[in-house]
């Protein structure tokens, strides 16, 4: 079993992959992995309560996938915390690098 | 030694003036550099395994593109080098790619195998 | 303190182009702060980041002028983590690629970048507790 750090960047409204790697997320956590999704920078638009994406409930359906948001990128757009989804853990950067730092750990920047 | 999986997703951005793609080039190099790299075209890079691209002929006034990409060969010039080059399937079906279509030594996998390709890699690293 | 770890990062974007590349800056400023030693491969645009001859410029819009304006450059935020890395008993090693400089005529950095290439990069990773590449869109 590996640990996974998957930092998704992008959104799902001005690109199509970022499903993807999404569903990357879910398969690494049905193989037994510990996956972390950390999103970050537009990543987070998908965190609003209420926005038209299916990422975070794809997450949720693994069951085993937790995800961060980066507190800045929220702020930067304006989403305060009372307007953040369900299921979503506030994060940042400084919680990042200690992740990218822990022995064994394969990041993965989308 | 380590093995590192590269990922390539974007394609066709700047090709024209660096005469390759960057990121073909770049896992050539590292290849050259001793480093266990096999690589993963996804997304819209699974076009650069299609045999017979050709971005020949540009002018701009007098000056001519006089030595431009050739993207197939580099693909073929690094399964040579023995790098394992795989291709995402359903991104070949999407864009209506078939497998006869690929220069020869690309493997395709599955969308839903790409996780146990990142198991079976010490680093993945996504361009 | 030093922390005895070091990341490796890369990444693509020119100068005031993406939010990737801020996020880079972050990444590597927490880091430093930590006692990381991080090092840093620049590859195509982002050779130009650590530009020494970047200037601040007015904003007609707001009606101020460059002093005013306090506009960042990016090297002056890289020379600045050099500072940091060296205040918590950390290494910062940025090399810019250089063929990636050639090409783009991006020449004469802040002090403490230096020239390289992918072997650099190959090096590193295999020496870090971690690498992150970071590609461009």
């Amino acid at each position: 079993m590996a640990q996974y750090l998957l930092i998704e960047s992008r959104d799902p409204y001005e690109y199509g992959d970022p499903e993807q790697f999404a569903d990357l997320a879910v398969d690494l956590a049905g193989a037994g992995n510990d996956v972390t999704f950390f999103l970050i920078q537009n990543g987070v638009l998908v965190t609003r309560k209420g926005a038209k994406a299916g990422t975070l409930q794809k997450l949720a359906g693994a069951g085993n996938v937790k995800v961060l948001v980066d507190e800045f990128s929220l702020r930067e757009r304006g989403i305060a915390k009372d307007k953040l989804a369900a299921g979503v853990t506030s994060s940042n950067v400084d919680q990042l690098v200690d992740l990218l730092a822990s022995d064994g750990c394969k990041a993965v920047w989308h | 030694m380590a093995k590192y999986l590269s990922i390539v997703e974007r394609a066709y951005h700047g090709t024209l003036e660096e005469q390759d793609d960057t990121i073909l080039w770049v896992n050539h190099m590292f290849k050259n550099a001793g480093a266990d790299v096999s690589l993963l075209l996804r997304s819209n890079a699974v076009n650069y395994a299609v045999r017979g691209q050709d971005a020949s002929g540009l002018t701009f006034g007098k000056a001519a593109l006089s030595a431009p990409p050739t993207l197939d060969h580099d693909v073929e010039q690094l399964v040579k080098a023995g790098v394992a080059v795989f291709a995402v399937s359903e991104d070949l079906a999407d864009r209506g790619i078939e497998q006869g279509e690929l220069v020869s030594g690309v493997k395709t996998v599955g969308r839903r195998e790409v996780a146990k390709l990142f198991d079976q890699h010490d680093q993945v690293w996504h361009w | 303190m030093a922390s005895g770890k070091t990341l490796t990062i890369s990444l693509m974007d020119p100068p005031y182009e993406s939010e990737t590349t801020t996020t880079v800056l972050r990444i590597v400023d927490a880091a430093v702060r930590k006692g990381h030693n991080v090092n840093v491969f620049a590859y195509e645009g982002a050779v130009a980041l650590p530009m020494k001859t970047q200037a601040a410029h007015p904003n007609p819009v707001k009606g101020t002028t460059a002093e005013e304006g306090h506009h960042p450059t990016t090297s002056g935020f890289i020379s600045a983590l050099f500072e940091a890395a060296k205040a918590n008993d950390a290494k910062l090693d940025w090399v810019n690629c250089g063929l990636c400089v050639d090409e783009r005529g991006a020449n004469d950095w802040v002090e403490g970048v230096r020239r390289g290439g992918p072997g650099d990069f190959v090096k590193m990773a295999q020496e870090s507790t971690n690498t992150l590449v970071i590609g461009t869109r």
